[in-house]
């Protein structure tokens, strides 16, 4: 089973975090900074990580940049999901490594189309009729 | 809501549509009329029915307008955009090097996230198509519908769902909570009001057909009536695409399916007389019943 880190100061947005992924087949594992975050990469790295921005003692951007820069630190596929959606911070995430940008609210449909774009889920169809 | 009602609502649905409901959708109508419902004054669905039957026609427009899905998104299903890249283009860009030129049409265009979808495939294939004149024909059987696909702008919720985050920042310029597609890839697609039950030679004929999540709605007669007619409408080496919940099986010896690309079929067959539409069914034009 694949494990994604959620990274989150918010308690509640953890909470339907993990609900979403673990519906969708995912391990979880919790941060509530990215200090917590890089603690639990250097025990084991994740296959994914929802990665808010705005948190105290270290915000998402510096985790991911921190992330990046370990041995073996580019393989988490990482999606930020925050209330920042400006084009400027999307473009800054991008640039510095992230694989998907989710702009806070979220669901699952988002979080399911999110993970798929970037391969962690697989598409279901309908079948025909 | 009395199985009378339910029956008065489908029937009628059918033949101001084409809406062919089952016996079993009580709670896609009750979540669609009843704010409707609510919004009239009315207690609940008997309530509305009552007042149908009693003649309100702006009531009816507005039941069968609310009953029509639009719900769409950006690469719906993903696999029949990958159909285009790896296979569809790929071939036309081969069989179709003398004349450069290319027509596709998406039959059920709805609010424009397929053929933009389109657009942006194409565009991403860049100089691959340079010096070709390509045409997008989306069609809807509601202006509203077309009109919101003509600004292609989009709530923060729509654009994301399907697309890629990196093709967001590129293609699209946001404002405020708002996205909205840009000016050139919306000169790439062109917009027509057309109801599929009726006659659409006046398109002109078309190298690649997307209709998609629209003939899910439709009953069997009127099903194979419009596949004929799109078989008349495609090149005899074009390509037509359906949803992933669509078949022609049982339907049409009209088109074939291309083996190990779901969704994906080939005209196939004699060519018949230019396409007759199924005049038999009474039609409100400005209805709604757009898919993608």
């Amino acid at each position: 089973m694949k494990t994604c880190l959620v990274v989150d100061d918010s308690g509640v947005t953890r909470k339907i975090a993990r609900r979403i992924l673990e519906e969708l087949g995912f391990d979880i594992i919790e941060a509530e900074d990215g200090e917590q975050a890089l603690e639990a990469c250097k025990r084991a790295f994740p296959e994914a990580i929802l990665l808010d921005w705005n948190m105290p003692v270290m915000d998402g951007y510096e985790f991911m940049v921190q992330l990046r820069g370990m041995p073996g630190g580019d393989a988490p596929i990482v999606v930020f999901c925050t209330t920042e959606n400006g084009v400027d911070h999307i473009s800054r995430a991008l640039a510095a490594g992230a694989n998907e940008y989710i702009m806070k609210p979220f669901d699952r449909d988002i979080v399911a189309a999110k993970f798929q774009e970037v391969g962690l889920v697989q598409a279901t169809l309908p079948e025909a009729v | 809501m009395t199985p009378p009602d339910y029956e008065y609502l489908r029937k009628l649905l059918k033949d101001h549509s084409g809406l062919d409901l089952s016996t079993d959708k009580q709670y896609l109508i009750e979540s669609r009329l009843l704010p409707l419902a609510r919004k009239a004054g009315l207690v609940d669905i008997g309530d509305l029915v009552q007042k149908m039957k009693n003649g309100s026609i702006s009531l009816i427009a507005q039941v069968v307008e609310a009953m029509t899905t639009n719900e769409t998104f950006f690469f719906r299903d993903k696999i029949p955009f990958d159909h285009f890249r790896e296979k569809i283009m790929p071939e036309m860009l081969q069989t179709r090097a003398g004349r450069k030129s290319l027509r596709i049409w998406c039959a059920a265009g709805s609010t424009g996230q397929e053929p933009y979808s389109l657009a942006i495939c194409l565009k991403e294939m860049g100089a691959a198509l340079s010096g070709w004149r390509v045409e997008i024909v989306a069609t809807d059987l509601s202006n509203e519908v077309l009109e919101k696909s003509r600004a292609g702008i989009y709530s923060q919720f729509e654009v994301q769902r399907g697309l890629p985050i990196q093709m967001l920042v590129k293609y699209f310029k946001q404002t405020g909570e708002l996205w909205q597609i840009n000016p050139d890839i919306r000169a790439m697609v062109q917009h027509r009001q057309l109801n599929l039950l009726h006659d659409f030679s006046q398109l002109g004929r078309f190298d690649v057909i997307f209709c998609r999540n629209v003939l899910i709605y439709f009953d069997q007669d009127t099903k194979t009536s419009i596949f004929s007619r799109l078989a008349r409408t495609v090149e005899p080496d074009g390509f037509l695409v359906l949803g992933a919940a669509e078949t022609v099986v049982g339907l049409t010896e009209a088109f074939k399916p291309i083996a190990d690309r779901r969704g994906l079929y080939r005209p196939e067959g004699e060519r018949a007389a230019p396409a007759k539409p199924a005049s038999s069914l009474a039609v409100l034009p400005r209805l709604a019943m757009a898919g993608n």
